[in-house]
């Protein structure tokens, strides 16, 4: 339906009084309709890099996904006060600090971007044009992906030049980090979905240092209280933390307890999600 | 439904906390036709239901009662069809915060099959200049304007605009009026909201006047203004006079009524006749007609008349 030279509504711009028929006019704007979806793959790519960019471009995302975790690395490792239970620091720090990055991209960059974009009509004018909702979910999840293979990748270097020696198969690592993405990300959208954008923001930064704390991210989970431990092993951050912690430090096979919290949590925030997320 | 319908709502009924004491019936049993192909103007103040009506048509809310189609299908149960043919401009915000005014334009974009060109259409809207400004830095204006682009980019057969020249300065809002002009020449169905009486009448094939959720009045802006042979006849007088006594008096198919108190309007071939008629009938009632006079009406009078207030601007 892209017929070149047929003479559509009026002139853009200058009036060309009597314009010759086609030679080297600028096509005017061609309103006529000619409706249709675009196929699935490129509005696919078409959020994922839009997400991807929006995030990379927040300062306080970089921040949170990147300064705070690598920063903490190489605090604690040159700072020796931390109770690693007799191994070396940066053998401890690196797990956990990996749960970290984890947790903030899916879980707090991701709730406050999805609160925000909710308040600001974002979600409910998308709702509007072709692209369907498994699309834009799928898009935000590939773009924390890809913030996540940035930040794991930084972190593995950093823990590198600080002289850690990793155990355990790839794989165990790569399916927690998988799974504690999906359940933080559930979290996230649960919140961002639910809460109002102002609300989500300051729960999502308390969520955040709070799961910092009692999460076994830097603090060993022994060394909490005993009822603050038993608290702490529920959680999410403290199932990423300690069962990449078993893999890569202890180098033992896959933590079937840590991976079992993980999916409960996984499951439950996305069904929980899905019942009630609004869309604006 | 006839295919001449690009809109269609029959008796719709749309009520916000409907359980509590302080229940809304943003749109109560309202009924309206949207022929293909033209533009039609929901006209009404704030709060009078339009907003409500058309994200009902847009597939955002879902009716309490009564029919809604668009282009044929149900705005609920065949969203994922009517989507891409359906362009849709929100009253405001639907922009990620952080992305550029061009960026935002590309994605929607790229969910379409043969959508604008994004560079082109930015500039049909004046925006160019800011096409790589974040939206949180961009004016009210250029928001609208980027906003009424987005409705556009997907080459839709129908588009729904929600106060489009909402916030815009003259030239800007002249600049709307032609792309609107120019959407309907393209065989665009256009429908918008506006409280402007000028915008509705310059733009409109079909005006309906909305208020309380209910349809006042709809037509051409000619029919509702009475042009051609119809006009009307307006006087003052002490409020409450019996006016179906009145129009006994008058020639048949002539209409009386009051607006507000003490305000009276007669409808119908204003003639030396009909004048002779209404001051006979004062004068046999000892009544005195004040301000009497025989005018074409504007569209704001209509708005007037049909209320009992005037129309905030």
């Amino acid at each position: 339906m892209t017929d070149a030279g047929v003479p559509i509504g009026k002139q853009t711009g200058k009036p060309t009084g009597a314009a010759e028929p086609d030679a080297g006019v600028r096509q005017p704007l061609d309103l006529r309709p000619a409706p249709g979806a675009a196929s699935r793959w490129s509005m696919l790519r078409a959020q994922t890099m839009i997400e991807l960019k929006l995030t990379l471009r927040r300062g306080e995302s970089v921040l949170l996904t990147l300064a705070i975790p690598v920063g903490l690395l190489l605090f604690f490792t040159a700072v020796d006060v931390l109770p690693t239970d007799g191994g070396r620091s940066v053998d401890f720090l690196v797990p956990g600090v990996l749960a970290l990055a984890v947790m903030s991209t899916a879980f707090t960059g991701q709730a406050i971007a999805t609160g925000f974009e909710r308040s600001y009509g974002v979600l409910k004018r998308l709702g509007a044009s072709p692209l369907p909702r498994s699309i834009l979910l799928a898009g935000k999840t590939l773009a924390v992906v890809a913030v996540e293979i940035i930040q794991v990748a930084v972190v593995v270097a950093v823990g590198f030049a600080l002289g850690w020696h990793p155990h355990g198969w790839p794989l165990w690592t790569g399916l927690l980090l998988l799974v504690a993405t999906v359940a933080f990300c559930g979290l996230g959208l649960l919140m961002a979905g639910t809460l109002r954008a102002e609300a989500t923001l300051a729960a999502a930064n308390g969520v955040y240092l709070l799961l910092l704390l009692v999460g076994g991210v830097i603090v060993p989970l022994s060394r909490l209280p005993g009822w603050l431990e038993a608290v702490g092993r529920a959680l999410p951050t403290a199932a990423a933390s300690d069962g990449l912690r078993a893999v890569l430090q202890d180098g033992s096979g896959l933590p079937a307890g840590d991976l079992a919290v993980l999916c409960a949590w996984a499951v439950g925030s996305l069904v929980l999600a899905s019942r009630t997320f609004k869309w604006e | 439904m006839a295919d001449d319908l690009a809109v269609e709502v029959s008796d719709l009924v749309k009520t916000y906390w409907p359980r509590s004491n302080r229940a809304v019936h943003a749109v109560n049993h309202l009924s309206l036709t949207v022929a293909t192909g033209s533009v039609t103007a929901l006209l009404g103040p704030n709060g009078a239901g339009k907003t409500t009506t058309i994200e009902i048509c847009e597939g955002f809310r879902r009716p309490d009662a009564g029919r809604v189609r668009v282009l044929g299908l149900d705005p609920g149960r065949d969203a994922s069809v009517l989507r891409p043919r359906v362009g849709v401009m929100l009253q405001s915000g639907g922009v990620y915060p952080g992305a550029r005014a061009g960026e935002m334009l590309a994605v929607l974009a790229a969910h379409h099959r043969n959508p604008l060109d994004v560079a082109a259409l930015l500039e049909r809207v004046g925006m160019s200049e800011v096409a790589r400004v974040p939206y949180r830095r961009l004016s009210g204006g250029q928001r609208q304007r980027l906003s009424l682009a987005m409705a556009l980019v997907g080459r839709p057969e129908l588009v729904f605009l929600d106060e489009p020249t909402a916030g815009l300065d003259v030239q800007a809002r002249r600049a709307t009026w032609e792309l609107v002009e120019e959407l309907r020449a393209s065989g665009v169905t256009v429908v918008l909201t506006t409280h402007a009486m000028d915008e509705a009448e310059r733009l409109a094939d079909h005006v309906v006047i909305v208020d309380h959720g209910k349809v006042l009045a709809a037509g051409s802006p000619a029919e509702l203004t009475s042009g051609g042979a119809k006009g009307e006849l307006r006087f003052r007088a002490p409020a409450g006079l019996d006016i179906d006594r009145l129009a006994l008096a008058l020639p048949n198919g002539t209409i009386a009524k009051e607006g507000p108190p003490g305000r009276y309007v007669v409808h119908g071939d204003i003639d030396p006749h009909l004048l002779a008629a209404v001051t006979a009938w004062c004068a046999s009632n000892g009544v005195m007609a004040e301000d009497l006079q025989v005018e074409q009406r504007s569209l704001e009078d209509v708005f007037v008349e049909l209320t009992g207030s005037a129309l905030r601007p």
